[in-house]
């Protein structure tokens, strides 16, 4: 890409200028050539190490995708980013050995189900944190403050003897069972129905509406930046989670994909076109949904943030 | 206030609103917590029944070597990342910020790495870094230089985890920052113009302190993250070669479902919660000293 497509002088929507702002105020007569020699010196550096830097986020993906397309006897051969032949055995050869479409609807399944559980009793109790005033409040909402920074691994042990003693080990119930309820969630949909402007709410009281269909029909619909953001964290965070997929879960036909791509890094330890290409997959979904949603996504890691 | 709004009709509407959330919250995180706490207290490996050890978990991990170790990686592993991330995510951030028109792609690009899952990632990096016939040696090669064993070498697997976990998490700590520079007003640049400043006094002595807080948060987030790392570890090297990349909660891992030792794992899950307090308290002490609110 060239510089000047890349680089304006200033871009009134996204940014300000931190280090040379576009306009100088005052300058000596002379000075303003050097000056401006310099800003392009500057400005020219910048793009340069911009762009490397993108190069080196999106090219450990190109990699993996020519990986996956390589032929297992080039693999240790000269590295070509586009390989010849283009070669889709790997691909054949993961569906064939690992039921990869299973890991792939497994973890489908189970973001999209923990994701609508979390937005669902998020909501409710932000609802009720928002809206009610009842003895104990704060100390319970201190509790739910509380749990947000517990580390997984504190409960990994109980949570595992509980779920064991419940039977439900190596099921989906178990990989469920903690992705009910949302600390974070909580928190997050408090604080914005708090910054919701009461008077609608108010005029549909007065109509006769009761809490649940001020809920429903006001709040919710109301609150959509907020649910967006909470389903983006959400997902990802049952996609991509490994450490109790991987205490709880035995059975290949129930594994999720990070742990399905951990068990064929093991039976296939050598041959990366093979682990490549069942990476190449368990990415399409992921980062299809962070191309439609990164607005959100974006936001919500910015305003916490600022806000931190 | 609303027919209904008073009285047990309203506790059973607030139970109505609350319960969804609070119940599965009770049962699978307060409660296993709670568990957890008496759990460090017993000899218990699941088979046989439950022993009361009293305090002697804790004792036992503090002359454990292997758990110094793991505490001692955890912290090579931190002093490695921390400045990596944070130097590197600030610069992106202020190159992006200052005028670059495509801003909006490029900081898309830049996050990708965040939204994949630390399992690809590690997988990505333990073939790039591969000693042998990784992309990384063979460019390194081409200019005539040997590449390290990385991941087969324990003087270079813990660099070799730092340099995953750094790219995939740049492109959080550029969006904090980022945030953090937008929020920064300009007329504070352009009256230090007019005073004459340069390049570097305007970023030492306005950029600096007037981002402090987003510095503040994410170095605290870097360390709490930095201190449960495990998925890349566990991936990229199992924590070895040699035992060279031991962290705490692959030590955890290890304890609980590979040597059935419950109770050890739920003591040594305190310690590592125990730490994770400590060091938070430590720097929000500190804060006073060098983050400028607003």
């Amino acid at each position: 890409m060239a510089e000047s497509v890349l680089v304006a002088d200033r871009d009134p929507v996204d940014t300000r200028p931190v280090g040379s702002p576009a306009t100088p105020a005052v300058r000596g007569p002379g000075g303003n050539d050097r000056v401006r020699r310099r800003r392009q010196v500057a400005q020219v550096v910048r793009t340069v190490l911009i762009l490397a830097g993108a190069l080196v986020m999106l090219f450990p993906f190109a990699w993996m995708v020519a990986t996956s397309l390589t032929n297992e006897s080039q693999l240790f051969g000269t590295p070509r980013l586009i390989p010849d032949p283009v070669d889709t055995t790997a691909y054949r050869r993961v569906a064939d050995t690992f039921p990869l479409w299973r890991w792939m609807a497994n973890s489908i399944g189970v973001s999209v189900v923990s994701t609508t559980l979390q937005v669902i009793t998020s909501a409710m109790a932000a609802y009720a944190f928002a809206r009610f005033e009842f003895r104990g409040k704060h100390l319970l909402f201190g509790v739910y403050l509380a749990t947000l920074m517990i580390p997984l691994q504190v409960l990994i042990v109980p949570l595992f003897i509980e779920v064991s003693k419940l039977g439900l080990q190596d099921s989906y119930a178990a990989l469920l069972l903690p992705l009910i309820a949302s600390p974070f969630g909580v928190f997050l949909l408090r604080q914005f129905f708090l910054g919701l402007p009461p008077e609608i709410e108010e005029a549909a009281r007065i109509d006769g509406a009761g809490h649940w269909q001020v809920f429903t029909r006001i709040v919710l619909p109301m609150s959509k930046p907020a649910i967006a953001t909470l389903v983006v964290f959400a997902f990802m965070a049952a996609w991509n989670s490994f450490l109790w997929p991987l205490v709880v879960i035995n059975s290949e036909q129930l594994m999720t994909l990070p742990l399905g791509l951990s068990q064929l890094h093991g039976r296939f330890a050598t041959e990366w076109n093979l682990v490549m290409a069942g990476s190449t997959i368990s990415v399409i979904p992921i980062v299809a949904l962070y191309l439609f949603t990164q607005r959100y996504v974006i936001q919500g890691v910015a305003l916490s943030g600022l806000k931190g | 206030m609303i027919v209904g709004d008073q009285g047990p009709k309203k506790a059973l509407t607030i139970a109505g609103f609350l319960l969804p959330s609070l119940l599965p919250l009770a049962l699978f995180t307060l409660g296993p917590m709670a568990a957890s706490l008496g759990i460090s207290f017993l000899d218990w490996d699941l088979l046989t029944s439950p022993e009361w050890l009293g305090i002697a978990n804790y004792r036992e991990l503090l002359g454990d070597q292997d758990f110094w170790d793991a505490v001692g990686h955890t912290f090579w592993f931190l002093a490695l990342y921390l400045p990596l991330v944070v130097t590197g995510g600030l610069g992106i951030a202020i190159a992006l910020n200052t005028g670059v028109r495509a801003i909006g792609v490029l900081r898309s690009m830049y996050f990708l790495p965040v939204v994949t899952s630390w399992v690809v990632v590690a997988l990505m990096w333990k073939w790039l870094l591969n000693p042998s016939s990784g992309l990384v040696n063979t460019v390194l090669g081409f200019v005539g230089i040997q590449g390290p064993g990385w991941w087969t070498d324990p003087a270079w697997a813990m660099p070799a985890v730092v340099i995953a976990t750094a790219w995939k998490d740049l492109g959080f700590v550029m969006v904090i920052f980022l945030a953090g520079l937008q929020a920064i007003p300009e007329d504070y640049y352009e009256a230090a113009l007019v005073d004459g400043a340069g390049a570097w006094a305007r970023f030492r002595y306005i950029t600096l302190p007037l981002l402090s807080p987003s510095t503040f948060f994410v170095l605290t987030i870097s360390l709490i993250n930095g201190f449960q790392v495990f998925d890349q570890v566990f991936v990229m090297t199992g924590g070895g070669p040699a035992g060279s990349t031991t962290v705490l909660v692959e030590q955890i891992y290890t304890h609980a479902f590979r040597y059935s030792q419950m109770g050890y794992a739920a003591a040594m899950s305190w310690m590592l919660f125990a730490i994770i307090i400590a060091v938070t308290a430590l720097q929000f002490r500190a804060q006073d000293r060098w983050v400028h609110y607003g």
